[in-house]
């Protein structure tokens, strides 16, 4: 009964979105107060039905309620609750609706937001965030109705892929969609803004929160998959540059540029049509990443949904959204003048050239994601670019980007003087010289990848420190500057962190692949190991084979175990691996377990890890998330308009 | 004018893009073969150092050892070939069948670790860091898998992950035909 409620409640859902895309868009167009106000009320009630949905969905796995056919597939009575309700969402039906669900959270908070809108201008955003609501719910309530019954009920669930049964992924898809869906309203911005001819300080002023907010929520989703592949996954790596990955970094790529688009546009009331434009583009990415997760076309560890029906749909959908969205901008953009030139030497030069770089990063994972779809279209056989690309492509990129975020803050607006640059530079250039010459001639290995990495984050963090000593009165007064400042230099220092975390963890690292039985010592990176002995158990829902290792820290620090296991989950079918990790400082030293060697029970194939530094990459991952969320807290957004340093 | 044309640009590459995106899903992926310019031409003269450690070095004189050889090229960081690695297995043990690897642009450690994970098949393997021999056969990708006979001749060539479909439908076929 309760399943029927939230299928009814979808429904409704869908009539009430079509009555949102229409209603408020022909008040706008007519100057009609009453028919813009629909907008809002019909933003709530899609809110509220969407909630009953979810609701009634979380509450049939919750009790597993395997008449759903949906819950059959997908869940089983052994699972922990906590791994029954978050399973909820993974599966394709079930994250579809979250993803809808999130549409009228972030549609609401959009229809909140009057008192800074002009009411026009808000009823047509709100108006087409119900077209894509109406596609979205169209989609799922014709081809994958999380609702659907089954009958004659099977007895037990299919279970749930026990790699998926873990917290961060748990938490990992609502913190990518809430980033995914949140740049819908960037996009509807836009589209707004084209039907209305006109772009300005204020439209950036207002928009820029929210692309902030969604911003950090997708930073911290990519940072939270990254970390599940790393200790889940147990290959010792971080970033496959999968096809899902990529589609997850591509909106980010985008949404980063868009972040100082905006905010060029917010100060300086130029790079209109680029903005916009930016726009447009991330949240088609964002569309992109849920249709090449959900279609099928590209086949990875991650997908879970192959049905070409269902990506037909989507492409259909994307077609509609992206190609709609450009044909206006084809129509419109060329009216949409205004903008105020530029001059060589500006700090807006270097935002804009910023938002090249990213844009090129973009297109080439775009190029390397999707050049085996491209060789299939064209009946050239499916095939994999891999890490060699991405590594060759990118990897160049990084230093004139590094080099000129560090050099930002050192070039004002409008005009810069050179001169001045040059010698504020002079000094954050002579320390990191003279820093990673240090690193480079004493301390690190001669890998070219790690010395650009070393360059490119060391320039940042001095540049950073010099720039905020200057503006702190060296370090004194921390009070006069507004914590969107605070929070850039956290993203990039973040940014730095990342960089130098992820080269010294793979140019630096150590690895181990051999054969141990009880007794067996091994001596890796500064640890003298010993496998102590291995024992058997259960767990909730699965056998467990924990293999006991003794650590010693050949520096004389404390001894500590580490154990890593090997679980069977009978209903599933399936073997994962556990690893162990043992963080020490910012080192992470892995232990996982391969097959137990076929002869005999008590060997076993152990790879083992030292990551130097690996924790400088998720804590400036989550430095940059948080960087965000601290400029979010700035007054800014709440005094638009005036031009504030 | 000029305007116009450049808020046009967008639109144009998008509508490609889609024209690209939609015929595999129309079509049905299937990842059929190409014509290579190779095939019915000698295969050219290498010689590639082993992936494993102790492994001599494999040469095109290898490839006149026997009647007849695939060459298959992989890489620990494709992942297609780790799906058509089974296959491969498959073809050496029941088939009999004399298969060469060679590593394409990657990582000795990680190819190596990738052999014993997934299983080595190959007769003899090469470690191709540069790219440079696989250029020479006209490699696209990975996987890429070329049947070649005792002549040293290139007969065939499979692009995408081999399965066993393509095994019996492709392969056999002209094993029989130029059979000695």
């Amino acid at each position: 009964m309760i399943a029927e409620l939230g299928h009814f409640a979808l429904t409704l859902a869908l009539v009430l979105s079509l009555v949102q895309a229409v209603v408020p868009l022909l008040g706008a167009q007519r100057g009609r107060a009453a028919w813009m106000q629909v907008g809002r009320q019909a933003a709530w009630s899609l809110l509220g039905l969407c909630t009953i949905a979810l609701l009634a969905l979380i509450h049939a796995y919750a009790l597993s309620d395997f008449s759903v056919r949906n819950v059959a597939e997908n869940s089983h009575t052994m699972k922990p609750l906590l791994y029954k309700i978050t399973g909820t969402w993974g599966n394709h039906e079930g994250s579809m609706l979250l993803w809808i669900w999130m549409l009228g959270l972030w549609g609401v908070l959009v229809a909140q937001a009057t008192k800074l809108l002009p009411a026009a201008f808000q009823a047509r955003v709100i108006a087409v965030q119900g077209m894509i609501a109406a596609g979205f719910l169209m989609f799922l309530l014709f081809t994958s109705n999380p609702f659907l019954r089954l009958d004659p009920a099977p007895a037990e669930g299919l279970g749930l892929n026990p790699v998926l049964q873990d917290l961060a992924l748990a938490l990992h898809p609502p913190l990518l969609y809430m980033g995914y869906v949140g740049f819908s309203v960037a996009f509807c911005f836009a589209i707004a803004a084209l039907l209305e001819k006109k772009i300005d300080r204020r439209w950036a002023t207002i928009l820029r929160p929210w692309v902030l907010a969604a911003w950090a929520f997708l930073t911290g989703g990519i940072a939270l998959g990254s970390i599940w592949a790393y200790y889940e996954l147990g290959w010792g790596g971080f970033w496959f540059w999968d096809p899902v990955e990529n589609a997850a970094l591509m909106p980010w790529l985008a949404g980063t540029a868009l972040l100082h688009s905006v905010a060029v546009l917010e100060k300086r009331d130029t790079l209109k049509n680029w903005t916009i434009f930016l726009a447009i583009l991330t949240f088609s990415l964002s569309l992109l990443g849920t249709f090449l997760v959900r279609s099928g076309v590209l086949t990875s560890v991650h997908a879970f949904a192959v049905d070409p029906a269902r990506g037909v749909f989507i492409l259909v959908l994307l077609a509609l959204a992206t190609g709609g969205a450009l044909f206006l901008y084809a129509l419109r953009a060329p009216y949409i003048r205004g903008a105020k030139p530029f001059t060589p030497f500006s700090r807006e030069t270097v935002l804009l050239l910023n938002n090249i770089f990213l844009f090129s990063a973009m297109a080439t994972v775009f190029m390397g994601t999707l050049y085996p779809l491209f060789m299939s279209a064209l009946q050239l056989g499916a095939v994999s670019v891999g890490t060699p690309y991405y590594m060759a492509t990118l990897a160049p990129m990084l230093a004139p980007f590094a080099l000129l975020m560090g050099a930002a803050p050192a070039i004002v607006w409008r005009a810069g003087n050179p001169h001045v640059t040059m010698r504020r530079l002079m000094l954050p250039a002579l320390v990191t010289l003279a820093l990673c010459l240090f690193l480079v001639l004493f301390a690190v290995p001669q890998k070219p990848l790690l010395w650009l990495a070393l360059f490119a984050g060391g320039w940042i963090l001095v540049t950073l420190g010099q720039d905020l000593a200057r503006k702190t009165g060296g370090f004194k007064s921390f009070r006069y500057l507004p914590l969107s400042y605070y929070g850039m230099q956290l993203a990039h220092a973040g940014f730095a962190l990342v960089i130098v975390g992820a080269a010294t963890a793979t140019q630096m690292t150590t690895e181990k692949i051999l054969v141990m039985q009880t007794g067996d010592r091994i001596s890796v990176a500064g640890y003298d190991i010993r496998l102590d002995g291995q024992h058997t158990g259960t767990g909730w829902n699965y056998n467990v084979d924990r293999v006991a290792f003794d650590i010693m820290p050949q520096d004389g620090g404390r001894a500590f175990r580490m154990m890593p296991e090997k679980r069977w989950y009978p209903v599933a079918a399936r073997m994962t691996s556990e690893a162990a990790l043992h963080l020490a400082g910012l080192d992470i030293l892995y232990i996982v377990l391969g097959d137990n060697d076929g002869n005999s029970r008590n060997r076993w194939v152990v790879r083992i890890y030292h990551h130097p530094l690996i924790g400088f990459l998720f804590l400036g991952a989550g430095m940059i998330a948080l960087g965000g969320l601290v400029s979010l807290g700035t007054r800014r957004a709440r005094k638009p308009a005036e031009g504030v340093v | 004018m000029k305007r116009h044309m450049f808020a046009l640009l967008p639109l144009v590459l998008f509508i490609v893009l889609v024209a690209l995106f939609a015929a595999p899903l129309l079509r049905g992926t299937d990842p059929s073969k190409i014509e290579s310019a190779m095939i019915g031409k000698p295969a050219p003269d290498f010689v590639l150092p082993g992936v494993l450690e102790h492994e001599r070095p494999f040469e095109h004189a290898d490839l006149l050892q026997q009647d007849f050889a695939l060459v298959n090229f992989f890489a620990s960081w494709c992942v297609p070939c780790q799906a058509e690695q089974p296959v491969l297995t498959r073809l050496a043990a029941e088939e009999g069948i004399v298969i060469y690897g060679i590593n394409y642009k990657d990582n000795r450690a990680d190819a190596v670790r990738w052999l014993e994970k997934h299983g080595n098949p190959f007769t003899a393997t090469g470690y191709d860091n540069a790219g440079r021999v696989s250029i020479d056969w006209g490699v696209y990708g990975v996987p890429e898998t070329y049947l070649v006979n005792r002549a040293g001749m290139i007969l065939y060539r499979h692009v995408g992950p081999l399965t066993w479909h393509d095994y019996v439908t492709a392969i056999k076929p002209l094993l029989k035909r130029n059979g000695p």
